[in-house]
């Protein structure tokens, strides 16, 4: 099948995703082509010269930064133009900003969040997961000449080796954006750094309640642990941003993650899923955060909390 | 974002789903295709609620206007519309038809955007995702169907002439500010705010307030068509710890302590 595969970057570097899509293509057979939409596509094209990769397509247009309606004009142009059978984007913020207004538009098969695909007899089977994770489909696109598919980052390895794509060009001619890059905030850094912490304790919104945030900080400092949270925590204002572990937080590794009332969301498994050992303590004997696990517990998080602190 | 010959000085459209949860226990329709609804629970999708608390805390700066919800749901989604009217949205929509079940996003912003285009108001709020399905499509779909400036996954936003600036939130918590003109559909991200919890009055008189039923204009072919849903393989999975909480807590210090050597 062929494939169109739009490059992903930020501040001048190639995001590591778009080398992932490449591995997703791979299992589509090709043709391939990465799109570059940017000001000087070709200060890509050696990022871009890996196995798998046919054919890099220069899309110039007039932003250095990411702004969703060039992105929608020049992937539009390159949809109509070159008519790929399966296009594939990042599940990325900057994705999520234009790829299904494409996909409206020009009435494409599309789904977001796959982590799977495949072609069965022709036509292409993508999987997905419902229900917050807890169960999976196969998704098929009947009727759909042309489809468009955001892929889950980290789902696949990022391609490698040496490629030798041939180079082309597409024109594009944008509109005025109607939303318009300004400027960058960095995150605060915070007192301490999770990202380089041997052993984190991390807990989710099942801790339920402030009131119950410092029983945890004391277990964290008598396990020798550093004390890390998913999003809900910090979207209550109970704990600093730097402490997030996920896609909009830190990506950590430590020898052992702890987890204590975590889903296992995308989001967050995105952060933590390649730590060492990952150890969850959940009363939902179905959450998603087993999938990642290498041990479980189901179980009430403060009375294995409790019986811990005993044991120290 | 000018008063209009009387009309409420900013309006703006909220869209809610209400999102079905699952518990431990499973089975599917016979067709395989979705999960039998007796095994689902309902709620207010968490999205939705900082969608729709920024949305009171706009209209309340502003001084004057109006918050309307819209929703794509059976008759049952009243009950999330209802907590919403209770935060102090105005009035609500619900649009349906048979065929929108397990609907895919683009599917459903096409029956949210005749009704949304309809009421014209100055902004639309979207969630970023349903925690359901986790689409994150729906408003961009909406936004371009609508023929409007978006922007998805946003932090903060604040209203000027004609435009507005808002956060939005990358991958590591980077901000990308952005200027975007107005009306526009926004998609907001949770932590914006801190939604209001609604008092037993507000949930009384939010019983009164009027939600009005439309069918939605046409849809079009479906975006996908799940072939096949199942609990997924647990494939080598976690090694499950067993016994009371006294166990469990040895056996993971233990783990600990081993890997940590
Ligand atoms: C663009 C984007 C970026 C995001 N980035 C991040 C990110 O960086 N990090 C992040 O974490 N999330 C992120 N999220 C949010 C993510 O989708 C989830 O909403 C979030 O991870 C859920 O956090 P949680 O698991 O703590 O809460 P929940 O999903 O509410 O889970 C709580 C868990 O606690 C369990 N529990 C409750 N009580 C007990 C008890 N007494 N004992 C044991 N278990 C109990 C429940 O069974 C449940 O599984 C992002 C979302 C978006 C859209
Ligand atoms: N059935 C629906 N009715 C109204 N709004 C919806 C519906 N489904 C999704 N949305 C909106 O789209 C957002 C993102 O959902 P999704 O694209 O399904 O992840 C939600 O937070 C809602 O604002």
């Amino acid at each position: 099948m062929s494939v169109l595969v739009v490059a992903e970057h930020l501040r001048g570097r190639l995001r590591p995703v778009t080398l992932e899509l490449v591995s997703a293509a791979r299992e589509l057979e090709g043709p391939t082509a990465v799109a570059v939409v940017a000001r000087d596509p070709a200060a890509f094209a050696d990022a871009l010269s890996v196995e798998g990769v046919d054919e890099i397509v220069a899309a110039r247009v007039d932003v250095d930064e990411f702004e969703n309606d060039v992105y929608r004009a020049a992937v539009e142009t390159l949809l109509e133009e070159r008519r790929p059978e399966v296009t594939l984007v990042g599940f990325t913020v900057d994705s999520m900003g234009y790829a299904p207004a494409v996909a409206a538009k020009l009435d494409l098969g599309f789904a977001s969040d796959v982590f799977a695909v495949r072609h069965e007899d022709g036509a292409l089977v993508a999987e997905r997961s419902f229900y917050g994770a807890k169960v999976n489909a196969e998704l098929e696109f009947p009727g759909k000449e042309r489809v468009l598919l955001m892929l889950r980052p980290t789902a696949w390895p990022a391609a490698g080796g040496q490629g030798t794509p041939s180079m082309s060009e597409v024109a594009v001619s944008a509109p005025a954006s109607r939303a318009r890059h300004r400027d960058f905030v960095e995150v605060q850094a915070g007192d301490v750094d999770i990202t380089t912490a041997d052993f984190l304790l991390s807990v989710g919104r099942g801790i339920g309640d402030k009131e119950n945030l410092p029983q945890f900080e004391e277990l964290a400092a008598k396990l020798g642990a550093t004390l890390s949270v998913s999003r809900p925590i910090v979207d209550a204002g109970w704990m600093p941003n730097s402490r997030q572990v996920g896609q909009s937080g830190k990506t950590v590794t430590p020898k052992v993650y702890l987890a204590l009332g975590i889903s296992g969301a995308v989001q967050h498994l995105a952060g933590m899923k390649t730590s060492g050992t990952i150890i969850a303590v959940n009363s939902d004997p179905e959450a998603a955060i087993f999938n990642v696990a290498h041990y479980g517990a189901v179980a009430d998080l403060f009375e294995v909390a409790e019986e811990l602190e005993k044991l120290l | 974002m000018s008063s209009r010959g009387g009309e409420p000085a900013v309006k703006v459209a909220v869209c809610v789903k209400q999102v079905a949860t699952l518990g431990d226990e499973v089975e599917f329709t016979d067709d395989e295709r979705d999960v039998d609804p007796d095994f689902l629970d309902h709620a207010l999708n968490e999205w939705d609620s900082y969608a729709t608390e920024e949305a009171l805390q706009l209209v309340e700066r502003a001084g004057e206007g109006e918050v309307v919800v819209v929703s794509v749901g059976d008759d049952d989604a009243e009950d999330a519309m209802r907590r919403v009217l209770a935060m102090g949205a105005g009035r609500g929509i619900r649009i349906w038809s048979d065929g929108l079940t397990g609907a895919d996003p683009i599917t459903v912003a096409r029956a949210l955007a005749g009704v949304v285009r309809e009421e014209s108001p100055d902004l639309v709020l979207c969630g970023v995702q349903s925690s359901d399905s986790v689409q994150a499509a729906t408003g961009v779909a909406l936004a371009e169907l609508l023929g409007l400036p978006h922007v998805a996954v946003v932090t903060k936003v604040s209203l000027g002439e004609g435009a507005a600036t808002v956060n939005r939130e990358l991958e590591g918590g980077l901000v990308d500010v952005v200027e975007v003109d107005t009306p526009c559909v926004l998609t907001i991200q949770t932590g914006i705010n801190e939604p209001r919890y609604a008092t037993l009055r507000a949930i009384k008189q939010a019983e009164q307030k009027e939600i009005e039923v439309r069918e939605p204009d046409a849809v079009g072919e479906p975006a996908y068509r799940v072939r096949r849903m199942f609990v997924p393989p647990k494939g080598e999975g976690a090694e499950m710890l067993d016994g009371s909480p006294t166990e469990i807590a040895q056996r993971i210090k233990e783990i600990v302590q081993e890997r940590l050597a």
